[in-house]
């Protein structure tokens, strides 16, 4: 009963896994743009939402409802402002700029808010769990894992039945033609890194309702965020939740044998997957 | 007025003019052929109109409007659509989304008006069984076919077509210039590039002939085929 209580709590982790790594997958499936500061943009919505919180006085749920457009004005003003500028041919200068903002986010939240570790208050909501037949689930991994199904059913809803997803998969298959069908990538590019702040958000309420943050934790979720891409397959929303929940529970498997081994366990389930499909679990069908 | 015109347009790469001094005048619905031999410079000119490239001097005039400066996008938007020689459908797009995406943006039409606009050119040019399969997995017939449609659902008034009829058989070829001619018969402007002739010619009233960037000559088809300097640079035959 242990390991199927384990493999639960797994799961549910890997739903946050999966948020952190929806926005990159998206923002990688259009523009190839892989984006090193996109757990510190994460963090940096985090913080967002506590101050918000803090300001207004509101529950961090409906602060995080206010920092959504915040965030998504913030990924639109980068990406048109500053990456629009890197993306070419060359892969490096887009990797050089995001790691230099990666670290220019790390110090300005470093001044702004200091080295101590904060959390959201969420209120009781927090030590709340419910009897799931034979094991107990907490609500607020429930509602994280809820939370990360209903962003992939949406962003797939928006790629596959939408004019602006139309363009979005346009635009990823090929930016030159796409401009002779009328359709402006930069600006295209900008809506998407956009919705994928969007998505850091939501992802953000829920590592700062889970646990301790500091502004020195972004690079570790990027990881977890780049693990659960690569796993799921390049450009597979579907395939980044998969890969997130098999970090998840490698993490939970790990952590129940020995709590020393979480992080390492996660990272051997990747490596694991890599040996077996180097392409992933779900690599797109003609690439 | 001439619908599209070309001033002085050059191109260079290097020391290699592709384009060179070249100006024409399209009139509203007209059809123009363009022959040469390979490298003539004959999709650089396509690019120079469609604004994928830059001219190095001359000016582009869509309706008497200078818009040497525009983007594709726009020129899109002002009525430019255009087939590639090699196709370049969206590859992980359905046939009918193609279209879809050429129609919402290119065309400007709106979510009602665009579904029925994309089948009814799917209908006309032969894809309508293919409309939900994946571009990528076409073959080629289908995506040359799919170039063409993909240009329609534009909504352009001036269509580029780039080599379209090449390695087709001749009942492929047969039903191509059948479509072809429907389009132009609506009224939209078509430049046409083909080696193959008897298609060109069963279309265009004017064939211009490029060679080594420099517009040869350009006029009737069967006084530009007659024309001694064409058939030797073009045919390789001795006058």
């Amino acid at each position: 009963m242990i390991w199927l209580d384990t493999l639960i709590q797994g799961i549910l982790l890997g739903g946050l896994y999966a948020l952190f790594a929806a926005g990159l997958s998206l923002v990688f499936g259009i523009m190839r743009l892989v984006n090193l500061a996109h757990g510190d943009l994460i963090v940096l919505g985090a913080y967002l939402i506590l101050g918000l919180g803090t300001a207004t006085g509101l529950h961090p749920f409906l602060a995080a409802a206010l920092a959504l457009p915040l965030m998504f004005a913030l990924g639109w003003a980068l990406q048109s402002a500053l990456l629009n500028r890197v993306l070419g041919d060359d892969i490096l200068p887009p990797l050089l700029v995001t790691f230099g903002l990666s670290v220019v986010i790390q110090n300005a939240l470093l001044m702004g808010f200091s080295a101590d570790s904060r959390k959201l208050p969420i209120g009781p909501i927090e030590a709340q769990s419910l009897p799931l037949g034979p094991v107990t689930v907490g609500a607020m991994p429930l509602i994280t894992f809820g939370s990360a199904i209903v962003v992939i059913l949406g962003l797939n809803w928006l790629f596959y039945h939408t004019a602006l997803g139309r363009a979005f998969r346009a635009t990823s298959d090929d930016p030159v033609t796409a401009q002779l069908m009328g359709i402006r990538p930069r600006r295209i590019f900008a809506v998407a890194t956009g919705i994928a702040m969007v998505v850091a958000t939501i992802a953000a309420l829920y590592l700062g309702a889970r646990a301790n943050f500091d502004p020195a934790i972004g690079p570790a979720r990027l990881l977890y965020a780049f693990e659960a891409v690569i796993i799921g397959g390049l450009g597979s929303l579907w395939g980044t939740l998969a890969g997130g929940l098999v970090i998840g529970v490698a993490q939970a498997m790990g952590a129940a044998i020995n709590p020393e081994w979480q992080i390492l366990a996660g990272h051997l389930a990747f490596v694991a997957v890599l040996l077996v499909r180097p392409r992933g679990l779900f690599p797109r069908a003609n690439d | 007025m001439a619908i599209l015109s070309l001033r002085g347009a050059s191109k260079s790469f290097g020391a290699l003019k592709v384009t060179d001094d070249v100006s024409f005048d399209l009139a509203p619905g007209e059809a123009l052929g363009i022959i040469g031999p390979n490298g003539a410079g004959k999709s650089t000119l396509f690019n120079l109109i469609t604004g994928n490239l830059r001219p190095d001097a001359g000016r582009v005039f869509l309706d008497g409007r200078d818009v040497t400066t525009e983007t594709p996008m726009q020129r899109c938007a002002s009525g430019i659509g255009r087939s590639f020689q090699i196709p370049q459908p969206f590859d992980h797009l359905s046939v009918y989304e193609n279209l879809l995406v050429a129609a919402r943006f290119g065309g400007g039409l709106s979510a009602s008006a665009a579904p029925d606009a994309c089948m009814d050119i799917l209908r006309r040019t032969g894809l309508a069984q293919v409309a939900d399969r994946k571009a990528g997995g076409l073959p080629l017939l289908s995506r040359k076919r799919l170039e063409l449609a993909r240009a329609m659902a534009t909504q352009p008034r001036v269509i580029l077509l780039d080599e379209i009829a090449g390695g087709l058989t001749d009942g492929e070829c047969g039903e191509l210039v059948a479509t072809i001619r429907a389009i132009h018969a609506e009224g939209t402007a078509i430049i046409w590039i083909e080696h193959v002739l008897h298609a060109l010619t069963a279309v265009v009233s004017r064939l211009m002939v490029l060679n080594f960037g420099k517009m040869l000559m350009i006029g009737a088809p069967d006084a530009v085929m007659a024309a001694p300097q064409v058939r030797e640079i073009y045919l390789g035959i001795e006058a």
